[in-house]
């Protein structure tokens, strides 16, 4: 079977003209990039290749809602990118896309709406930028200092921010203003042997949600 | 599931097989011409020696007894073997039923579309083999046109039911076992080679019942030109019981598979 066989044969099972699957077919070939493998046979293709073919199937039916489970799990990052450059593009054609993923990046990029779920219940709802407002703060510093135990400087930090959270290997400090914090650290003595501010991302909330320990 | 939508399902198979007819057209070819060079031509010369062994085969040489058996015997295998590792397939190696059943169609579509497609693959195979009968000069009548649909015939009775089982296992090992330990032993015991008449008279019950033994006498009797109507009724009615059972089965074991 090659690529397009793939395309031509599934919009049969949904009772398409010939034609009309076959206009489908070239057009979704172009969309997911795939048009000069179309009479390529399917098994040698890369895994980005097959997602995206597989994702190109399931639109020739063209669904208003598509579910997707980790779309983009296991492929490079180039692979990545394209796929979703590709499912913004249907989110803006007015598809309804359902999808499933570990990557909270992927998560903040496509996502309107964002459920946290935690041994399957539903830990918060929301809008990715809402959660972050609501379950973190706008920046985290991070301190790492020359100790074996990050745990101890919680509680001398315990003032600065507006939560600590001590890791083996590095402490957290959550607060509005991460320079700000970085000040008040070294101004009480305290010298890191790196620090690093950056911006809450979900990453930050679903850890903070569902907790560091391991699932299973 | 109308049959239309059936037919949908079946356009898979018979799409995907534009890739293979050549290759599948010379392994039909030859099949058949090697067994008849080998048993028709080869054994056959020393069977033919024996006026009383001649006699026991209907008083016809033995390519002429062998030659229709062995056409519902391939039906058997080619159909058995088409009902276990493609449906294995579509279950679990390229899952081709899940993305059907991600569609429109629905289980008995599933279910029907590759028997359809199987009982297509027996009915070409056996018309090739008919040919290659004609070609060995083991055609006695012109009824043995009839033996190809008798022999697709035999093959569903098979296909049906080795499907609906497949559809219940989780790997191929027991469809190795399926086909060693029952369709191989059915292949050598059920008159093909010889009449059950020669095997002990307390296994003959058991050759009566397997499907191949009605297929076998069916096609037979068809090539021979002696076929009673009243038998030959009472061996399609049992093989279409055998694959009306099996398609019961198998509608039970794909919706079990199948089910979300």
């Amino acid at each position: 079977m090659t690529v397009l066989d793939n395309l031509l044969v599934y919009g049969r099972y949904f009772d398409l003209p010939r034609k009309v699957i076959r206009q489908r077919a070239e057009r979704l070939l172009e969309f997911a990039q795939l048009a000069d493998r179309a009479n390529d046979k399917v098994d040698p293709l890369s895994g980005g290749l097959r997602r995206r073919l597989t994702i190109a199937r399931s639109l020739i039916s063209e669904p208003e809602l598509l579910l997707l489970d980790e779309p983009t799990t296991g492929l490079d990052p180039q692979a990545r990118h394209l796929l979703w450059d590709r499912l913004y593009r249907l989110k803006q054609q007015g598809v309804t896309l359902v999808l499933t993923t570990h990557y909270m990046d992927e998560a903040e990029q496509l996502c309107d709406r964002l459920v946290i779920m935690d041994e399957g219940r539903i830990a918060a709802e929301g809008s990715p930028r809402d959660l972050i407002a609501r379950y973190s703060t706008r920046e985290v510093l991070e301190l790492r200092f020359n100790t074996d135990d990050h745990g101890a400087l919680v509680e001398k930090l315990a003032a600065v921010g507006e939560r600590i959270e001590g890791l083996p290997d590095r402490v957290l400090v959550y607060t509005a203003h991460g320079e700000r914090a970085l000040e008040q650290v070294e101004s009480m003595g305290l010298v890191p042997l790196a620090s690093l501010v950056r911006r809450s991302t979900l990453e930050d909330v679903f850890l903070r949600l569902t907790g560091r320990s391991l699932a299973d | 599931m109308t049959v239309h939508s059936t037919l949908r399902a079946y356009g898979y198979w018979s799409h995907q097989y534009r890739r293979i007819w050549r290759a599948s057209i010379a392994s039909g070819f030859l099949n058949p011409a090697l067994f008849l060079a080998a048993m028709g031509l080869g054994l056959g010369s020393l069977v033919n020696r024996h006026g009383a062994s001649v006699g026991r085969l209907g008083g016809v040489s033995y390519l002429v007894f062998l030659a229709p058996g062995l056409m519902a015997a391939s039906a058997m295998q080619m159909a058995s073997l088409e009902a276990m590792f493609p449906v294995m397939g579509g279950f679990k190696w390229i899952r081709t039923y899940h993305a059907m059943q991600a569609s429109p169609l629905e289980v008995p579509d599933i279910l029907y579309g590759h028997l359809l497609w199987m009982a297509t693959r027996v009915s070409f195979v056996s018309t090739i083999f008919l040919g290659v009968m004609a070609a060995f000069g083991a055609v006695h009548s012109p009824e043995v046109v009839l033996a190809v649909p008798a022999a697709a015939l035999t093959g569903m009775a098979f296909a049906a039911p080795v499907a609906a089982f497949t559809a219940t296992r989780e790997s191929d090992q027991p469809l190795i076992g399926l086909f060693r330990f029952v369709v191989i032993p059915m292949f050598l015991f059920s008159g093909t080679f010889f009449p059950i008449s020669q095997l002990p008279a307390a296994v003959r019950p058991l050759a009566w019942v397997t499907p191949l033994w009605h297929g076998v006498s069916l096609c037979r009797a068809l090539s021979l030109g002696n076929a009673s109507v009243l038998a030959s009724f009472g061996h399609v009615a049992y093989l279409l019981g055998v694959t009306v059972m099996g398609l019961a089965l198998g509608r039970r074991s794909y919706a079990r598979r199948l089910a979300p």
